[in-house]
Order: structure tokens, then sequence, then C-alpha cells
């Protein structure tokens, strides 16, 4: 069976930086896959090229056995990659439903005349767009629904934006979703609770996860797999017991010990 | 809960008369010394002096000069209050304050006026002149006008400051009158021609004194009648518009129903009974309200900052005047106007994609400087010799026809029938804002507004969809620039300066962006009362001032209130809800706490099992 997502080789230099050199990564459907490593290591320009806002200077990415390497943002989220980011980038004035709203761009058509002949088309859409929204900001509990749909999504908590975040990448209605640091600054009790939704968002919606984190609960809870990255290369791969056991991984985040030196 | 909320409240303390903050005082003094010399340096008092307000005592050049120690004077005196923190009591020493700081503005302009009696340096400073001096000592001696000035600043300032001192109702009867007086009297032309339709001019013979103002007696009538206006009505206004916000579903839609019949009525009604004037106003107004709607979606709905709108408006202007004039140069088809504006949409159109395909990669500044120099490129290219033959260069389109609708002709000469020309177009550009705004095309414009990247990356067409906007702003201003020329008769390439497009610019910003009501709000207080770049308002003698203020309001307005005159709707709606939800929220934890308590009294201390 081929992989839902392929990367061969994949190079990206920002001047004379390889921010990534030579990366191969591949998941399978249904898959969560957890990409770890210290600070610098290229993981978020790794997210950054598979949805097409960086180019790669060499490699490929094929998705569903098709090569996406070149395509625009937009079309790869049409394609059925969705994203959030490491530093929370929602819509801040617009509501939390139209966040999600707004999402869904690419799985609808309506444009002006739609909207100004007020088509029978048109409010069809509109409510199916609305009904899509509600049912994902559902996912969340009673956190992001009732009145706080009308809400703009610059009030929310730390925590709510973080969910909000993931529920617009939902609502792009990917196969292969990307999360940026799903729990960062999240408390304890937050983050139990999202790591069970991590688990949630494969077993009820059926997407296949890739996920960056730096919370190594989290990664052990949900993870098949875990990848970790280091100065732009893999440095290690496995499980998550063999992975945190490996001492390339050890000397990766916390050094070597002095006395090697010696 | 409650009692910790107003002890928090209520922790105030009396500052000593003599616990001045000395320096504040000379800051704000000083500038409201520099603001009093620099506005009648400006010629604003002596140049605005013949526009009386209130027959002998206020004229709008003494007023131009009245409002800086009060309203400095009400802002010196007003203290930060911060969260948790003891406030200083409202009371004498804030008067002290006001009344300080406005003396110091007199005692600068009264060294202005012997400046003006000692030295003669009108050659650089035009303005610095014997009218300024005898305005500003009430045509008396020196003596006395440095007096009076001082005087004068120094009671004003004491007004501004005991604003913050007065109890809250007497502060809403007096401001609510002071408001009625100034809007009645700046009103005057718009009532007097709104009562001689109605055929009550014995009302305005007595209001309104020959020359222009309101009578002494009549102002006082009338600020007593407005103080007991707000009195009796204080408060009903307000929740009447709470009452029909939370209205829902279908008592909404039918209160909406009322208000817009009502709304129109009055639009379709009122200009029967305004005379000529008044009209061709509104027909102003009208066409810059349809320019700033276009505007709107471009800028204040999908955030791309065209400074060279007008180009559109040129475009829509020309086309009109090329096919419906029998003297144009090169091609003259002298078709009807409804015809016309058929191909003035497509043109619009092709402009709008031709001009915004290369603009539209570009992002914040870059987009700004190259739109900018797009406008002044059509601006020159209809003016240029090069196309001369067929658009008549600087001399432009003459003989352009009214628009024909077979009962009767709109043009010019009666305004009113051109005012419900923009009327039926400014409907149709307020359907189709608020339609898109709502729609998905809407959506993803202000998603791309909000963060282009982050809207790429859920899946829009970022380049498409800004392109659309730009056309469908295009084809608004087109229909604008349409109509004026069908009203005015002509077209020449100077009507569409760069300032056209500031000024439609500053009326989406001040009104409130991405927001129609805003915008209306907007056009009608710059274009109706200060007048467009060419066109009189109701304020004429400011047509000198008028890019002084535009501009001044412009700073005023980024700094204090960037959201502009009429916040969003919704935005309102949702801090009202906060708090409410909020006291229902620290009800309910009231009540739980109570229960708690209540529980563990029962239950006794470490009867319950620890929180895990």
């Amino acid at each position: 069976m081929s992989h839902l997502l392929e990367i061969r080789n994949l190079k990206i230099t920002f001047g004379g930086l390889d921010a990534l050199s030579g990366l191969d990564f591949h998941v399978d459907e249904g898959e969560i896959v957890s990409v770890i490593g210290p600070n610098g290591a290229g993981k978020t320009t790794f997210f950054n090229a598979i949805t097409g806002m960086v180019e790669p200077a060499d490699g490929d990415i094929i998705f569903e056995g098709d090569s996406i390497r070149g395509l625009e943002p937009h079309q790869v989220t049409g394609l059925g990659i969705a994203r959030t980011f490491q530093n929370v980038r929602l819509f801040p004035n617009m509501t939390v439903l139209e966040n999600i709203m707004v999402a869904q761009h690419c799985r609808t058509s309506q444009l002006v005349f739609g909207a100004l002949l007020q088509t029978r088309a048109f409010k069809r859409e509109e409510e199916e767009i609305r009904a899509r929204a509600e049912n994902v900001l559902g996912f969340f509990g009673s956190r992001l629904i009732g009145y706080r749909l009308e809400q703009p999504a610059f009030v929310l908590s730390y925590a709510n934006r973080r969910r909000l975040e993931i529920a617009r990448a939902m609502a792009t209605q990917p196969r292969l979703l990307l999360l940026d640091e799903p729990v960062a600054g999240m408390n304890p009790m937050e983050t139990a609770e999202l790591t069970q939704l991590i688990g949630k968002l494969r077993t009820e919606w059926g997407f296949t996860i890739v996920m960056i984190e730096h919370d190594m609960r989290v990664v052990r809870d949900v993870s098949d797999r875990v990848v970790v990255l280091d100065h732009g290369i893999p440095i290690a791969h496995g499980s998550y017991d063999e992975v945190s056991t490996n001492p390339d991984v050890i000397e990766a985040y916390l050094g070597r010990p002095a006395e090697r030196h010696a | 809960m409650s009692a910790t909320m107003t002890s928090t409240s209520a922790a105030t303390y009396r500052p000593r008369m003599s616990d001045q903050d000395w320096r504040r005082i000379a800051t704000w003094g000083g500038l409201c010394a520099l603001f009093l010399i620099l506005v009648s340096l400006i010629g604003m008092p002596v140049g605005l002096d013949r526009r009386i307000l209130i027959h002998p005592v206020l004229s709008l050049g003494y007023l131009s000069l009245l409002w800086i120690p009060l309203v400095l004077g009400y802002v010196v005196s007003k203290h930060v209050v911060l969260e948790g923190m003891a406030a200083p009591e409202p009371g004498a020493r804030d008067l002290v304050t006001g009344l300080v700081t406005g003396a110091i503005g007199g005692v600068g302009l009264a060294v202005l006026l012997l400046g003006i009696d000692n030295f003669n340096i009108r050659d650089p400073l035009v303005n610095w002149s014997p009218q300024l001096l005898s305005l500003l000592t009430y045509e008396r001696s020196l003596g006395f006008g440095a007096v009076a000035c001082i005087a004068i600043c120094a009671f004003l300032g004491l007004v501004g400051s005991s604003i913050h001192v007065v109890p809250a109702t007497v502060r809403r009867v007096v401001s609510f009158a002071a408001y009625g007086l100034l809007l009645v009297s700046v009103l005057e032309s718009a009532i007097s021609d709104l009562s001689e339709g109605f055929g009550l001019e014995w009302l305005t013979d007595i209001m309104f004194a020959k020359r222009g103002g309101l009578t002494l007696i009549s102002s006082v009538v009338l600020a007593l009648l407005l103080g007991v206006l707000s009195v009796v009505f204080g408060g009903r206004v307000k929740s009447a518009t709470t009452r029909y916000r939370e209205l829902e579903g279908l008592e909404r839609q039918r209160a909406s129903t009322i208000l817009f019949v009502v709304v129109a009525a009055l639009c379709i009604v009122l200009p029967l009974f305004l005379g000529t004037i008044m009209n061709e106003l509104l027909a102003n107004v009208g066409l810059f309200l349809l320019l700033a709607l276009g505007l709107n979606i471009v800028v204040g709905l999908a955030g791309i900052l065209d400074l060279g709108y007008v180009a559109f408006f040129a475009v829509g202007g020309y086309t009109t005047a090329v096919l419906t004039s029998a003297d144009s140069p090169f091609f003259a088809p002298e078709l009807h106007f409804g015809i016309t504006l058929v191909i003035v949409v497509v043109i619009a159109g092709i402009t709008g994609l031709v001009i915004g395909a290369p603009v539209i990669r570009m992002r914040g500044d870059y987009l700004a400087i190259v739109t900018l120099g797009f406008g002044e490129i059509i601006r020159l290219l209809f003016m240029s010799d090069w196309l001369k033959p067929y658009f008549g260069g600087a001399q432009g389109i003459t003989n352009v026809p009214g628009v024909d609708l077979g009962f009767a002709t709109i043009k010019g000469t009666d305004p009113r029938s051109v005012f419900y020309l923009v009327l039926v177009f400014c409907a149709l550009a307020i359907y189709i804002s608020w339609r898109l705004q709502v729609s998905r095309l809407g959506r993803a414009w202000m998603a791309i507004r909000e963060d282009e990247q982050v809207a790429e990356a859920m899946g829009i067409n970022t380049v498409n969809t800004k392109l659309l906007a730009f056309v469908v702003g295009a084809i608004l201003a087109s229909f604008s620039g349409a109509i004026l020329v069908a009203k005015v008769g002509s077209v020449f390439p100077n009507s569409f300066m760069i300032l056209v497009s500031i000024i439609i610019l500053v009326v989406v910003i001040v009104g409130g962006m991405g927001n129609i009501l805003g915008v209306l709000v907007g056009s009608f207080v710059l274009i109706g009362v200060l007048g467009g770049p060419r066109q009189p308002g109701l304020l004429q003698e400011f047509q000198t001032f008028k890019l002084l203020i535009y501009g001044a309001l412009l700073v005023f307005m980024m700094l204090k209130r960037p959201e502009g005159l009429v916040p969003s709707a919704r935005r309102s709606q949702e801090l009202h809800q906060e708090e409410f939800l909020q006291d229902v929220w620290l009800k309910g934890e009231d009540h739980e706490a109570e229960e708690a308590s209540e529980h563990a009294a029962e239950t006794g201390p470490g009867g319950d099992e620890p929180p895990t």
C-alpha cells in the first residue's frame, strides 16, 4: 500500500542555511506521528513546506500518490491537508462561528450572484456551512458553542483559541491534519483533555495526524511513531519507547556529557 | 459579591486643595495657549465670524476659539482611574485645575493681542491683522480685551472641568441642551429650507435672527425645551435600542421591516419639501456615499488600502460622457443612460482587473503607493495631449445630456431628480455591501484582512478573492462617476484629483471601517456638514479650512477612536452580552459557594474527600 503522505529527500535552504537537509518521511492512513526535536530543528519549516508556504530547494512531496510540490497553499488545503499554527493565528475580529465558516471556503462555491439574488442554492449552502461549523465546534464540548458562537475570537481565553484553531483546521475537511504544538501553553488539565481529543480526531473523525509537540507525555500518549529532527536531519524514528532511550536523541536535547570532550 | 464591588468602586480619597499637579497644568495650559494662537493666526476667527450661531453673542468664529479652553479644561481635570486603586474624588481641586489651565490659555491669547498691537508682521503672517485684534477685544480697548480673554478662557476651563464634578443628571441635561443648540444653529439653512417646504416660515422667522443665527430668546427657550426633553426621554432611546437588539427571530424581522419602511418613506418624501440647495447637498452626499460604500468593500472588508480609488470614479464618468454626449470628440454614439450604465459596469470591471492584477500581489504600504500612482496615471492620461482626440484633454467633454426617463429628465438643474437617482443607486450599493458581507465571499474578504497568509492556508485563493473585491469596488465607484457626469453635464480631468480618493478614505475611516452604518454617518457628517472636495456642505464657511479639519479629525480618530464614529453593532452587543453572562456566572458561583459552605457546615471539617 502506498503512503498517504510521502516525503523524499526534502531540502529547504534560507540563504546559506539548510533548514532541512534531505528529509525522508512518510505517514500512512490513520496514523498519528509526532515530530519532535530541539528548537530550530526545522519542525515548523517542515510543516510550511508540506502546506506550500515555503518552496523546497530539492526533493518531492507526494500526497495520495501525486506530487504537491510547488502548489499554492490554498490548493494544498483543497487537496485535504490542513494545519494549525504554533503561535495561534486566528482571525481575531471575526466571530468564532465565522472563523469556522470561512475555513470551509474551499469546499463551497457560491460567489457574488448567489449572495445578491439569495438563490436557493446559496441559502442551502449557507445552512450547510453553518451546520458543519456547529458540528465541528461541538467536538470541544460546550466551550465554543452557544453564546460563544457570536463572540469575536479575540475575547477567547488562550486555551479556547488553541481549540478554535484546531476546529478551524478540522472545518477544511482534511484527510491529513498537521498540528503545530497543539498543547503549548496549556495547563495540565487542559493538556490531558486535549490529548484525549487528539485520539478522538483519529477514531471519530478519521483524520491522519502529524503533530509537532514538546510535551513528552502527550507524545507518548497519542503517537504511533515518533520522528526526531535535529539541525534539519532526522536523527531517530520509531516508537516512543525506542526513541526516548536513543542516546542520539538524548544528546540532541541535553548535549553531550562533559567528560567525553576531555 | 456585590458588596466587594461597591467597596472597590468606593475606594476614593478626598485630595487636598493644594495637592495640584502643577507640571500637568502648565503643560496643558501651554497647549491651550498654543492652540488658541494657532487657530487665531490661521484666520479661523475672522474668516468664520460672518456665520452667526446665536445672534448677538456667538459666531462660528468665536466658537472656533472657545471650544479649546472648554475641551482642554475637561481633559486636564480628568483622572485615569486604575482598576482596584484608590481614585481621587472629583471636587474643588479639579475646578481649580481647569480654571488655571484656561487662564494660561487666555494669557497666551492676551500676549498675541499685545503683539498685534505693537508689531506688524503681516508679511509672513497674513492674519496678524487689526480685524483679529478688534474681534478679540470686542472692539474695545486693548486692556479690556486682554482681561476679557483671560477671564473668558478661565471660565470656560472651569466649565470644562466642572463636567467631572456635577452630578450625572445635570451633566446629561446640560450637555444635551448644548449639543442640541449647536446642532440647530449649524443646521439653520437645512431647517429653514425644510420649514419653507412645509409652509412653516413663521416658525423660523421667530427662531432665527434676520442676519442668521438663533435669537437670544429662542436659544434660551430651545435650551430649556431640550433640557426638559432630555429629562423626560432620558434613557428611553437607549432602552429602546437595547430592546430592539434583544428581539429575536420573527419579532426582530418585523421591527426591522418597520424601521426600513420608515427610513425609506422619509428618504422619498423629505426631498419633496426641500429646496434646491438642500437637494443638491443631499445628492452630493449620496454620490460620495456611493463611493465610500465601494471603498468600504475594498478597504474595510478586504483590507486592501487603495489610495487611487478615484481612478474608477473617473472611468465611470468618462465612459458615460463619451457614450452619451453629442460633443464627444472621437466617438459619439449618443446612447441612452441606461444602456451606457451596462457598458460602464463592464468597462469599470475590466479596469479593476487591469489595475488590480499587477497591484494585488503586493502588500500593505507597497500596495498603497502603487494604487496612489495608478489613480494619478488615469487622471493624467485623460488630461494628456496623446488622448486629447478621444477625451478632449483638459477641456474635457461637455454637453452630456441628463437621464431621459420618458416621463421626466434627470439633470443637474433639477437636483431633486438627481437625488432620487442617487438614492436608488445608494440603496443598491447598501444592499450589495450588506449581502456580500454575510456571504462566503464577505467572510473570505474579512479573513484576508485579518491575516492574509493564514487565509491562504485555510484554502482561500487570496489573489482571486482580492481581485473580486477590487472589481466590485470599481463598479460601485463607476456608478457614482456616471451619475456625477449626467448631473453636471460635463467631465474634466481635474474633477478626479487625488484629493477625492483621500476624502473618501477619510469618510470610511472616520465613519467606521467595514461598517455600512458607519460609512453612512461618515458621509453625512463629513460631506454633508463640512463639504466634499468641491461641493460645499452645510458649513460653507469652512471651505477654506476644510482640509485642515479633515486632517485634524483623521488624526484625532486614529488616536482616540480607531473603530470610527459608529462602532459595529456586533462589538457593542458582544460587550453587553459579556457583562450579562458574567453577572449570571457570578451569581451562579455565589450560589454554589453558599451551597458549598452549607454542605461543609453539615458534614463538618475534613468530612469531604480531598480534591483530585
